[in-house]
Parts: structure tokens; sequence; C-alpha cells
């Protein structure tokens, strides 16, 4: 069962890096976060990647396999042809450290700027009642595990760097539009989502949900339904659009 | 003295899982200046790993639970050897803490009138544990990490700096505890700091501060067969030890029962509990029910004789007794092992769990209750949980043993200015933890640690000590070694090794002339460790990162060893072939480790024996005497009328 895989791997750092070739064993059942592990122990000692749980749960190990952002220790092996060469390089949008690892504090400026949960005043601890369809709607969004991997695609930002500071990106919209539909949640975030988080600059490609590792419907769901609101008080083409692409999308 | 940043706190939290968050933001509530230092990144934490729930008594499905039900369970899981201080401050405290979350915008499952739903887990008597699908870890860490951005934003508001009292400081990794000898005692030490380096750029950084939480976790990185994710290395330990506060019941290790066998990358991956909680069943190649052939005696009475019975239960629980397949995870994790031992296992070296045709909404209500299961098998076994079995076996999983503490307060008995929470601390779960009381645990001692560590800081005002600046030399250069090596070792290798050896040694069944063997191999390994070299430069390099982990691993192993080697019985997650039997006698005994000498070249560690603290009466009170006899020695019991 086992082989030899041809592998790719951007060696590099902030002052720049190539993509390097390797050829390591590949056994049955392992994922591409094995074989970057296995180089390390055997031929690349240093080369950098981050990790933690090697189940999915963590978000750690985002990377692009042959262009396609995805998580490391999810992507399995018996996805490519034994004769495949597999390329790995770092997320794109954000700026490299070293090899696979980025700086992805772009991230946790952008989750500072939303406001935090705010309950009725006069709520206590533990006379908190919702019901299970109430809160369903939120705790989809509630799977996220910061993979990063939508805001790494979403065109808003990774082809224009300049419209980083007007754009939270979809994990970060997905996280007002969780608030807003908590159902004891108080704040007004519909203004803020369009006005300081840059909504209006989503064009619902849906790019983003394409790559969600947890299958978030993050622009039907989030998105979407976010822009409708806003709409509510100011007219949106895009809703208008987004309406009808979801109208077909579900005759089909 | 070389140049090194400097950062000033009034409390350093060290972890930013569970325990260390919640520590944190007590810390910062109370006004102090605080800084969270972590390994990884923000969120990343290995709680948010955790899957089945969260333990507390509300009641909310069986209103007849209150924390006195939750703090027998918790005592008869650990077969007694908990500090029962700890199990009572547990019990008392989780709902609290629970429902604190929520305020905080945790949304876990409804109950039909819209409370925090429970579910059954093993050891628990009702449904207890509450839960966010199979995902509940991820929403507790995310929780807290955004409680602590709320706290920020308010820090923004009154001073026009979020960072102005709380500051994580993500991706440094800390190798040595600051301290200078504590003027008062002359044995003791006082916390000064912490010394670290960043993983971006290699750099060395110290956090001055009179006040230390450790929330590191645990130690299964260690063994080969984990479900443990990377940052799990025995650091907390390793750095309380060297530091001078002891070690107990590091014997005391959790196989959990049901991680993943196939295919061989995944091995060790859990799967969580709430598979048979939700009535999953434990089957061997023979298609049997095996649980019901290992009720062990002292839980006879707790557990369903028949298969009927136990399926009753599920719906029924006033009049039908529990499943076997619920039996506290030592004993299931036992049993799993027996049957592959005598051939029955399956095709892989596991035996079978199941849930198909076990829940009333077939397909749909799998993949409803546990979806991470059945995405993680789907995607990473090829395996339908909702049409096939799983293959599963022990994994190692959790160690109960940590640093010693004291039960209010979380202060480490042996350095001032030292706290420690969560699993990197020791008591609470006795020789074996019910699932579910690790979450419950973070947030009650979290929480405590904190205010401990707060008021201590507050107390002292101006009175703090500098670290000496020989210290921070000593730790520079320990830190740098691996660069100067020659005759290099592979970190990688060596750990490799180190894993086969415990896996193999010290694992699950455990014997004496093993042990014997893995303290010679753990003495090679070490001289090994020392010669670990590394090749590239300091920025990001795991290669580094990994060796100056082994020193870390490589203590607390011998730590399990020796007490194990020790303990000449068997109880919870200690179990001796030589000595199968559980003594009233040895759960008096509390093995405790520490090192002689922090400073020398070769570090070894040393064992010494105490006496348990006896429990309070009118917690005695709450166990019938006949169940006690099971567990206490004669002179322990109180009186026939008592
Ligand atoms: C797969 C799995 C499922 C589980 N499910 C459950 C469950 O359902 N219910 C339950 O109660 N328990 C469960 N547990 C157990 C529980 O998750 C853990 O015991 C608990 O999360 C530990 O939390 P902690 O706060 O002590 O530490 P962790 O969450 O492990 O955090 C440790 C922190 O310390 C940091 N750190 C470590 N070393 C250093 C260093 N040298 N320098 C700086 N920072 C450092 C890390 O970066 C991290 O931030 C599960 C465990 C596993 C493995
Ligand atoms: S749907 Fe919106 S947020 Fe998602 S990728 Fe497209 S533009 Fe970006
Ligand atoms: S929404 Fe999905 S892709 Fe985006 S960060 Fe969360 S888990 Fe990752
Ligand atoms: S390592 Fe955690 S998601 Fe891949």
């Amino acid at each position: 069962m086992s082989y030899k895989a041809d592998f790719r791997i951007w060696r590099g750092d902030v002052d720049g890096g190539e993509l390097r070739d390797f050829k390591v064993e590949v056994n049955e059942g392992e994922v591409v976060l094995d074989i970057i592990h296995r180089l390390q122990a055997t031929q690349a000692p240093d080369l950098a990647v981050r990790w933690n749980c090697k189940a999915g749960k963590c978000g750690s190990c985002s990377a692009e396999i042959n262009g396609r952002p995805r998580l490391l220790c999810m992507t399995r092996m018996s996805t490519f042809a034994p004769e495949e060469v597999v390329t790995v390089t770092p997320m794109r949008t954000f700026p490299v450290i070293r090899d696979l690892v980025t700086d992805v504090s772009f991230n946790y400026a952008k989750a500072r700027q939303v406001p935090s949960f705010t309950p009725p005043a006069d709520l206590k601890p533990g006379e908190y009642r919702m019901q299970q369809v109430d809160v369903e709607r939120s705790q989809e969004f509630r799977k996220c595990i910061e993979c990063f991997l939508c805001q790494n695609t979403c065109h808003v930002i990774r082809d224009f760097e300049d419209n980083k500071a007007a754009f939270s990106g979809p994990r970060f919209l997905m996280r007002i539009a969780e608030l807003d539909m908590h159902p004891l949640d108080v704040a007004d975030r519909q203004k803020a989502a369009q006005e300081e988080h840059g909504l209006g600059l989503c064009n619902i490609t849906k790019c983003c949900t394409d790559v969600c590792p947890e299958n978030i419907h993050i622009t039907d769901n989030a998105l979407i339904p976010m822009k409708e609101r806003v709409a509510d008080r100011k007219y949106d083409p895009l809703v208008w659009l987004g309406n009808k692409i979801r109208r077909r999308g579900s005759g089909d | 003295m070389s140049e090194v940043e400097r950062h000033s706190y009034d409390v350093v939290v060290i972890g930013a899982g569970g325990a260390g968050l919640r520590a944190a933001i007590e810390a910062r509530t109370r006004g102090l200046r605080t800084a969270v230092v972590c390994k990884s990144l923000f969120g990343k934490a290995h709680t948010v790993m955790a899957e089945g729930g969260i333990a507390a008594s509300m009641g909310n499905v069986n209103s007849q639970d209150s924390w006195k039900v939750h703090f027998r369970d918790t005592m008869r899981g650990g077969k007694f050897l908990n500090h029962w201080r700890m199990a009572e401050l547990h019990a008392k405290e989780a709902p609290d803490r629970v429902w604190e979350l929520e305020s905080w915008g945790a949304l876990f499952d409804r109950t039909a009138d819209g409370r925090i739903s429970q579910r059954n887990f093993g050891g628990h008597e009702y449904p207890r544990l509450a839960h966010v699908g199979d995902r509940t870890g991820l929403e507790l860490i995310r929780t807290l990490q955004q409680q602590i951005v709320a706290l920020q934003q308010q820090d923004e508001r009154e001073f026009g700096d979020p960072e102005a009292r709380l500051k994580v400081f993500q991706e440094c990794t800390i190798t040595r505890l600051l301290t200078v000898p504590d003027a008062g005692s002359d044995t003791g030490n006082r916390i000064t700091g912490a010394f670290g380096y960043w993983r971006e750029s290699g750099r060395f950084t110290v956090f001055d501060a009179p006040a230390v939480v450790l929330a590191t976790g645990g130690i299964g990185k260690g063994f080969k067969v984990t479900s443990n994710s990377w940052e799990y290395t025995g650091d907390g330990q390793a750095l309380a030890l060297l530091a001078g506060a002891p070690l107990i019941n590091m014997e005391f290790v959790q196989f959990h029962p049901t991680g993943m066998v196939w295919p061989p990358s995944v091995k060790g991956i859990l799967v969580t509990e709430s598979v048979r909680g939700d009535g999953g069943v434990l089957l061997n190649s023979e298609g049997k029910r095996f649980m019901f052939d290992y009720i062990p005696d002292v839980f006879k009475e707790k557990y369903a004789k028949s298969e009927a019975e136990g399926d009753r239960w599920y719906t029924d629980q006033e009049n039908n007794k529990r499943p076997p397949e619920l039996l506290p995870r030592d004993e299931v994790a036992r049993a799993i092992n027996s049957e592959v031992k005598a051939g029955r296992g399956s095709p892989h070296g596991g035996v079978f769990l199941t849930v198909v045709g076990r829940m009333a909404g077939g397909t749909e209500e799998i993949r409803r209750k546990l979806p991470s299961m059945y995405h993680q098998f789907k995607e990473l076994a090829d395996v339908d949980i909702t049409a096939e079995a799983m293959e599963v076996g022990p994994t190692c999983h959790y160690v109960m043993g940590g640093i010693a503490v004291d039960p209010d307060t979380a202060a480490t008995p042996g350095v001032l200015g030292l706290y420690a929470a969560g699993e990197v601390a020791g008591g609470m779960h006795g020789s074996n933890r019910l699932g579910g009381n690790s979450l419950s645990d973070l947030l009650v001692f979290g929480r405590r640690a904190g205010e401990h560590a707060a008021r201590y800081a507050e107390a002292l005002g101006e009175e703090r000590r500098e670290a000496a600046p020989e210290q921070i030399d000593a730790a520079a250069a320990e830190a740098l070694a691996p660069f100067a090596t020659e005759s290099a070792e592979n970190p990688y290798t060596v750990h490799q090794e180190l894993q086969q050896t415990m896996n193999d040694l010290v694992g699950i069944i455990r014997r004496e002339g093993e042990m014997a063997e893995a303290l010679t191999r753990l003495e090679e390994l070490k001289a090994r460790a020392a010669k670990a070299g590394v090749e590239g430069h300091r920025q990001y390099n795991p290669g580094w990162h990994l060796a100056l982990d082994l020193r870390n691993m490589l203590l607390v192993c011998e730590c399990v060893a020796r007490s194990a080697l020790e303990r000449q019985e068997s109880r919870g997650g200690h179990t001796r072939d030589d000595f199968p039997a559980m003594s009233p006698q040895w759960r008096r005994v509390v093995l405790a480790c520490s090192i002689a000498d922090p400073d020398a070249e070769h570090l070894s560690v040393t064992l010494t024996r105490s006496e348990a603290v006896p429990m309070r009466a009118d917690l005695l009170e709450l166990f019938e005497r006949d169940e006690l006899k099971k567990y206490l020695t004669d002179a322990e019991l109180p009186g026939e009328d008592g």
C-alpha cells in the first residue's frame, strides 16, 4: 500500500522563497499533514507548519494544496493519484512568517472590532430561556473553527490588499450575523455590518462557503439574510440578485 | 546579562485553554493587569477538542440531581482517592460556572422548556452534561475568548487601549519559571516571573510578575497512541517541578476506552463517550455485548443485569439501571483490552462500537446528535456510522495526576505566588476522571486560581522581587543548547522512542519488570535528548521546539513510571497485573514527585509518600457505610450508628 509521492512545498520567509521538491513515503489512510510530519522527521527538521489537533477541530493547519485552500489534517492522500505531484503553499492572503506558517493577526484585529454579546441588562445568569429552534441558526455559525480559510479565499481581500481596512471578511460578517440572530442579543448590529465591516463589498460569490471545512452555509445563511435585514432599511441590488440565485438553486 | 524583551504584569497566566482563560478573566475583572501566554494561537488550545459536554448538577433534565449526587459520583469515579475538598467545591460551583457562560454568549443545546439540555455520561447518575452537539469544548473556548475580547473592548472605551489590563501573548512558549528563595522559609521559593521564546522570531522574552498561574494542560504526547494534541508535552508539570513545586498522583493516567484504531495515521483520535451516552453499544467479534461480563463488584448494584433493562434505561431511568457500557472509563478500557487479548477483537485490534439501529430517529438522529463523529469517520476512515460499526480501542487521554495545589486557593505548596488549575493540577479526579468533569474543573478552579493569584499580587503591593539576572542567563543558555551540540541526535527520533517506551511499558496494564525497564530506557533517552541538535535558525523552527519539549516530556514520563512502579495496587487509571486488587491501605498514600536539584546537569525525580487528608464527617455521611467499606480502612470508617 505504500508508495513514494512527489511533493512540492513552498519554503521561505518574508524575504521570499521557492517551491522545493521532495520524494516521500505515503502509507494507507494518511493525510497531507502526516506527510509533512514525515518530512520533518526525516528530511527537513525545520520545516515550519502550524497544527494542534490533527482531527479537524482546531483550525490551525490551514494552507493551500494544489492551489485549493484546505486543512492539511483533513486532506487524505487518497484524493490524489500516486503519480500526481502534490503542491503545498501557505495561505496567500496573509503575510508569510515562514514556510507554511502565515501571520493571521488581521483576523484577531477584526474580531476585536465586533461589539460583544449584549444580553438584556436585567437578565441574570441561570434565567436564560431559549428554544432549540431559535438557537440553531446561530449555533451553525458557532461551529466555526477559525481556520480563516474563508478569509483567505474571499476575493475582496485576496487580491486587494487595500480593502483589508474596510472589510472584516466572511468569518466576522458571519459573527455579526450570529449575534444578530441570537435570541437574547439586544444590540443593533445591522447598521455597523454595512457601514463599519464592509458587508456591502460582499457580492455573494459563495467562494467562502465552498472552502469552509465545517460546511457552514456562510453566504446563504449568514451573509444574504444579513444583507436582507440591512436592505429593509436601504435598497441593496445584490440582495435582490441573491434571492434570485437562491431561488433558482433550490428549484433545481 | 543578555538583553531580553521584558513585560511587567500583576498576574501572568500560562495557558489559554478553559482553565487559563477563566483565570485571566477573573484576575482582570478584579482590576489587575493580566497577561495570558500560550504556545499556540489564541483559541486553539486543547480545550477546543472536548466533545461530550460539561458536567454540572443543574437538574434541568432530572430534577433529583444536586451537588451531593455529583460529588458522590465524582468520588466513586475516582475510587475515593480524590481530594474530597476539590470534589466538593467542584460539584457545588459547576452550575454557576455554566450559567455564567450563557451570559457571555454561549449557546448550549436546549430542553423543551428552554433551559440548558443535559446528557447522560459514564459514571454520572443523572443526565448532567451540558453540551452543544459533540463540540462542547469549541463552544467553551470561543465563549471565553469572546469574553476576553469583551473585556478588552471595555478597556478600549475606558483607557483608549484594549490591552491596558489584559493582553494575550500568543505563540510564545515558556521554558522556565523564575524564582528567588523565599525569605520567610528556608526551603520554599517565591515567583518573580517566567522566561520564554517567541515561536515566530525565536527571540527570548521575560515576564516579570509576582503571581503566575499554570494552566498548560496534560502530558499525552509522551505516549504513542493518544487523543491529545501537539501541545500536550507536560510543560506546566515540568515547569512546576523545576521551580520546586511537587506533582502528585502521577501514576494515574486515563486511557479513554474509545479511540479510533484504523487507519494507522488516525489511531488514537477520540470517539466521544456521548456515542455510548446516546445509546451506542460495544460488541466483540462474536457480536456479543461483552460489557455485561465486566461489571466489578463495587458497581454491581448500580448497573443493569440484562440488555433489555439497559435499553429501557435510556427512556425510563427511575425504574431501570444503566447499561454497563456507561461504567467509568477505566473499567471499559480494561474490558476492551481483555476482549482483544482473548482474541475476540475487531480486524484492526479494537472492538466494535455501533449506533446503527440504536436511536429512535434513525440515521437522521445519529447525524444530528453526533455530527462531528459522523464527519470524522466519513472523512478519515471512510466509515458511515449511520450504517456501519466503528472500530475502537483505548487511547491515552488524560492525566489525573498533576501539580499539588491547595483545594480552595489553587496555590502550590512549594512556591509562593505559583498557582495551578485545569488538567495540569492534581487531586480533583483521584484515580480516574469522569467524562465532563474536566470542563467544569477548568472553570471552577480556573476562576479560583485567578482570584487567589489576584489577591496575592494585590496584597504584595510594591513589595515585589526582581528576577535574578543569572537565572535569565541560564534559561537562555539552556534554550540555545540544541544549536550548539555536536554529534547531534534527531529530536524526532528520540520523541518516537519515548512514545513507544511509554506505550509498551507503562501503558494500560502495568508490570513491575516492564516499568523498571522503562526507567532504564528513560535514562538513556535523557542522555540522548541532552544531545538533541537542530538545523537551521531560530525562526519558527519546529525541530528546535521539539528539542526543548523533550526535557519536559522525559521528566513527566519519569514521574509516571516511578509512581506507577511504587504503587502496589490497582485503582482507576493505574492497573497492575501483579497487584490486581484495590487496597484501602494504599488509598491513604499520596505519592509526590519532586526534583532534588533543579540546576543539576542531569535532572532526576525523587518520590516521597504522604498521607491523604481524611474526609470531613458530613461528607462521609453522604455514603452508605457498606459502600465506604469497599474503599476505606476499618480505622477510617465512621462509627456504626454515625
Ligand atoms: C479529544 C478530547 C475530548 C475531550 N472531551 C471532553 C469532554 O467532553 N468533557 C470534558 O470535561 N473533558 C473533555 N476532555 C478533556 C479536556 O478537554 C481537557 O482536560 C481540558 O480541555 C484541559 O484544559 P486546560 O485548560 O487544562 O488546558 P488546555 O486547553 O490544554 O490548554 C493548555 C494551554 O497551555 C498552553 N501551553 C502549554 N504549554 C505551554 C508553554 N510551555 N508555554 C506557554 N503556553 C503553554 C497551550 O498553548 C494552551 O493554550 C477531552 C479531551 C480530549 C483530548
Ligand atoms: S460570498 Fe461574499 S464573503 Fe464570501 S467569498 Fe464571496 S464576496 Fe467574499
Ligand atoms: S467559517 Fe468556515 S472557513 Fe471560515 S473560519 Fe470558520 S470554519 Fe473556517
Ligand atoms: S490540526 Fe487542528 S484542524 Fe488541522
